[in-house]
């Protein structure tokens, strides 16, 4: 098992705790932080790969991806915290009013 | 001699720093309050972006300590303090447990076996310039122009749902003091 493969799989189980957080959570602050998670398992693969092929296309792409989560953490947390004012509760059952 | 030691000491401290952020990362499953969960998701990320130091891609290594950790999880644990919502006496856990830890398991073993199996291609000489600033930075700029002014708009757009979002929590307010 070399390098790469370590580092792969690192990111592969990263990214896939953190998908079961989204599943099995529900505080809507941790989840959001489990999205996190799975964006730093993205980002963590594609380092590696950057890496493996001595190339720069991965590392451009890591930044394009801080930005993205950026700009995504910086929206959902007013949301999240005009819902709480809403309904006095960050568990995520309550907000099922657009269940059909 | 050195040499041959110095390269140990990379594997084992690359081996360590992913079993930290392994462990790291199923804390935050486990425990129950977000500020907890927020304290092993730095930790987490402070571990990846040792191993990206080891990888020797630093400004990477940089930009993730001083974005994530600084930026976003720091406005994260504000939040946190901020609605100090309390709430330990609900299950944990969503009725999808058991499905989600399925779903997981094969997730992990399928990918996990397809990267055990597919031999790796031999690396290629990644030397101290590779992932050196200037030549990431000449790349970026020359290569991937448009990709950075496309993020522009999206920031922008970004700025304008914010403003859209204090509108509607406005409104939310009055509504509720009028009615």
């Amino acid at each position: 098992m070399d390098k790469t493969q370590l580092l792969l799989g690192l990111a592969v189980s990263l990214f896939a705790l953190g998908l079961l957080g989204v599943i099995v959570r529900r505080n809507v602050l941790v989840m959001l932080m489990c999205l996190e998670l799975m964006l730093n398992g993205v980002i963590l693969s594609l380092v590696t790969f950057a890496y493996q092929t001595a190339t720069t296309v991965g590392a451009v792409l890591v930044f394009l991806v801080f930005v993205v989560a950026t700009a995504e953490i910086a929206l959902a947390i007013p949301i999240v915290l005009l819902l709480v004012r809403e309904k006095r509760t960050l568990n995520l059952d309550a907000y099922n009013e657009l269940k059909g | 001699m050195i040499d041959t030691l110095l390269q140990s000491l990379d594997t084992l401290l690359l081996v360590a720093f992913s079993l930290c952020a392994l462990v790291g990362a199923a804390l935050m499953l486990v425990l129950r309050q977000p500020m907890r969960v927020a304290i092993a998701l730095i930790s987490t990320m402070i571990f990846l972006g040792g191993i990206y130091g080891l990888l020797g891609v630093h400004f990477i290594a940089a930009f993730q300590v001083l974005i994530y950790v600084g930026a976003v999880m720091l406005f994260m644990v504000y939040v946190i303090m901020l609605l100090e919502v309390r709430e330990a006496t609900e299950a944990p856990y969503s009725r999808l447990l058991w499905p989600g830890l399925a779903g997981f398991v094969l997730l992990v073993g399928t990918i996990g076996i397809s990267i055990w199996r597919g031999a790796p291609p031999p690396a290629a000489v990644a030397d101290g310039t590779t992932f050196g600033i200037s030549r990431f930075s000449v790349s970026f700029l020359n290569e991937y122009w448009l990709h950075f002014e496309l993020t522009s708009v999206l920031l922008l757009a970004a700025v304008v749902a914010a403003v859209a979002v204090i509108k509607v929590s406005r409104k939310a307010d009055s509504k509720r003091r009028h009615g």
